[in-house]
């Protein structure tokens, strides 16, 4: 009931800023098609595929990541810092791990739309890749995760300038570090084992492999299940310090 | 009833509350009295389990408060200090909000919300979104939020701060009629006019304690019904009070320069009591 309590607050303001939402997420998968596809052209091959083939996974998990960090990390700042509504959870009768779960989970739903946005895009520039149900789970993972993530850093901040240096030092760099553009063979032994901690590294892998070769990269879907329960756990604890 | 025991509550080294001990008996209108900074606030956040207490008990309707007693927070409506509704949602959807996260049936809700939105005079703005409202018209949905789940209890803190005139007499008289229905209030404020005109009883609170107790009319007679104003040597204005106006104007009398006799408020009883305890 609270899960869906929350959800509904999500889809309200959602449905309110439909269009202003849905026009941001465009923008950059219509950059990465121009750049990447009209730029660099289809003469590119990474690993045996095709540039394009081999770069739309990674951007799907790129802007799942950046999309449902971003969604739940300014909601929740917002609503705590600036509009102080995060207060009335506090107060009414609701368990923090719902309270928890119910923004994940409209954060996650907001990096679902984004993917199935940019795989819209691909297809409207010619490129189709191969989706199946696992696919679709590992991109609600991959939301899911980062959604978590960015609860957590929401809950931990205490000025909005804050979230910007979270952004700096932790979403940026994923995201030009995990093989979402380039392949990770090239890299130094050191530098690409610290890349492979990180959790979009595991997305990516899983969702290439898929699209790519139809492999499923079971150890990565652990990790990231990790990922996701860690960053749970920390959100619930984050709320609880926020009520004392 | 609304019991506070022996309440402490310190940061770092500044007690904000200092060993407060209360009672509320039902439909009771409390009023929280004191300065900013006097511990109002840490105390409400305390009674909402928001803050917990260093030393002390603090007991609503028979169960203790804590973050996670349920169902004594579905007995408690709370207006914070600060406007703290959806922006991004209408009126009417803050209400539904509200209502469903006290796991109301969507039906009550309807009724409940229909009724509030008559109440507070804020039927023909249901469909604005909040961002749009004007302060007055924030603070009616803040009051009509905390009543939607129909508490016992009120917690209201600072409930017209910062609006006009003609919206805190609006918030006043539903106020009024709240307490009527026999919902017990509890109320801070630092605007005196305020806890004169609608509290049955008043705590004066300073520095984080409670020092005084009573009805505003008792208080008000334990320094004298009257007061004498007067600017002593142009320089600073004195108040003295007097039980009974001849007195006062005997005194008066003596007086040099210009001076007023008035009736004593409960800013005089604040100002008098909190130089006392000064002094």
């Amino acid at each position: 009931m609270e899960v869906l309590t929350i959800l509904w607050r999500e889809f309200v303001f959602f449905k309110r800023r439909f269009w202003k939402i849905t026009s941001a997420l465009i923008v950059s998968p219509l950059l990465y098609m121009v750049a990447f596809g009209w730029g660099i052209g289809d003469n590119l091959v990474v690993e045996g595929s095709n540039y394009m083939y081999y770069i739309i996974p990674g951007i799907i998990a790129l802007t799942t990541m950046r999309s449902s960090f971003g969604a739940i990390s300014m909601r929740v700042s917002v609503s705590r810092l600036h509009e102080k509504s995060f207060e009335y959870y506090l107060i009414a009768p609701i368990s923090m791990y719902l309270l928890t779960l119910g923004h994940i989970l409209s954060g996650a739903l907001r990096g679902m739309y984004s993917a199935i946005i940019i795989i819209l895009t691909a297809f409207v520039f010619g490129i189709a890749i191969k989706i199946n149900l696992l696919f679709i789970f590992v991109c609600f993972l991959n939301s899911l995760l980062f959604a978590g993530l960015g609860f957590f850093a929401a809950m931990m901040i205490n000025t909005h300038y804050d979230m910007n240096r979270f952004t700096s030092f932790i979403i940026n760099p994923m995201s030009f570090l995990c093989g979402t553009f380039f392949s990770l063979r090239k890299m130094p032994y050191l530098i690409r084992s610290f890349i492979e901690l990180l959790p979009l590294t595991h997305s990516t892998r899983i969702l290439r492999a898929i699209a790519l070769n139809g492999k499923v990269e079971v150890f990565s879907i652990l990790v990231m299940l990790v990922y996701a329960i860690i960053f749970f756990i920390l959100s619930v604890k984050a709320c609880y310090e926020e009520a004392v | 009833m609304v019991e506070i025991k022996s309440v402490s509550k310190s940061y770092d080294d500044v007690k904000a509350v200092d060993n407060v001990s209360l009672i509320i008996p039902d439909a009771t209108f409390m009023g929280l009295l004191g300065p900013n900074g006097a511990g109002k606030t840490t105390l409400i956040r305390m009674l909402l389990g928001l803050i917990d207490s260093d030393e002390g008990r603090m007991v609503i309707d028979g169960e203790d408060v804590s973050r996670d007693n349920h169902s004594l927070k579905k007995k408690i409506g709370v207006v914070p200090q600060h406007i703290n509704l959806d922006k991004e949602l209408s009126v009417k959807e803050n209400l539904i909000f509200s209502g469903l996260l006290y796991k109301m049936e969507r039906q009550l809700i309807n009724k409940r919300t229909s009724e509030l939105l008559e109440a507070m005079n804020l039927i023909r703005v249901k469909d604005r979104v909040c961002k749009h409202l004007s302060g007055g018209m924030k603070r009616k949905l803040m009051i009509a939020k905390a009543l939607i789940h129909d508490p016992n209890i009120i917690f209201l803190d600072e409930p017209s701060v910062g609006i006009d005139l003609k919206a805190r007499r609006e918030i006043w008289d539903i106020l009024k009629r709240m307490n009527s229905a026999g919902k017990t209030i509890l109320m801070t404020t630092h605007y005196i006019e305020e806890a004169e005109y609608l509290c049955d009883k008043v705590s004066l609170m300073n520095d984080g304690k409670i020092f005084y107790c009573d009805t505003p009319m008792n208080l008000i007679e334990m320094i004298g019904r009257f007061t004498v104003e007067y600017f002593e040597n142009s320089l600073e204005t004195k108040f003295k009070y007097f039980k009974t106006l001849e007195l006062a104007k005997d005194f008066a009398s003596k007086i040099n320069d210009k001076y007023t006799i008035r009736d004593t408020t409960l800013e005089d009883v604040f100002y008098s009591f909190a130089n006392r305890m000064v002094k």
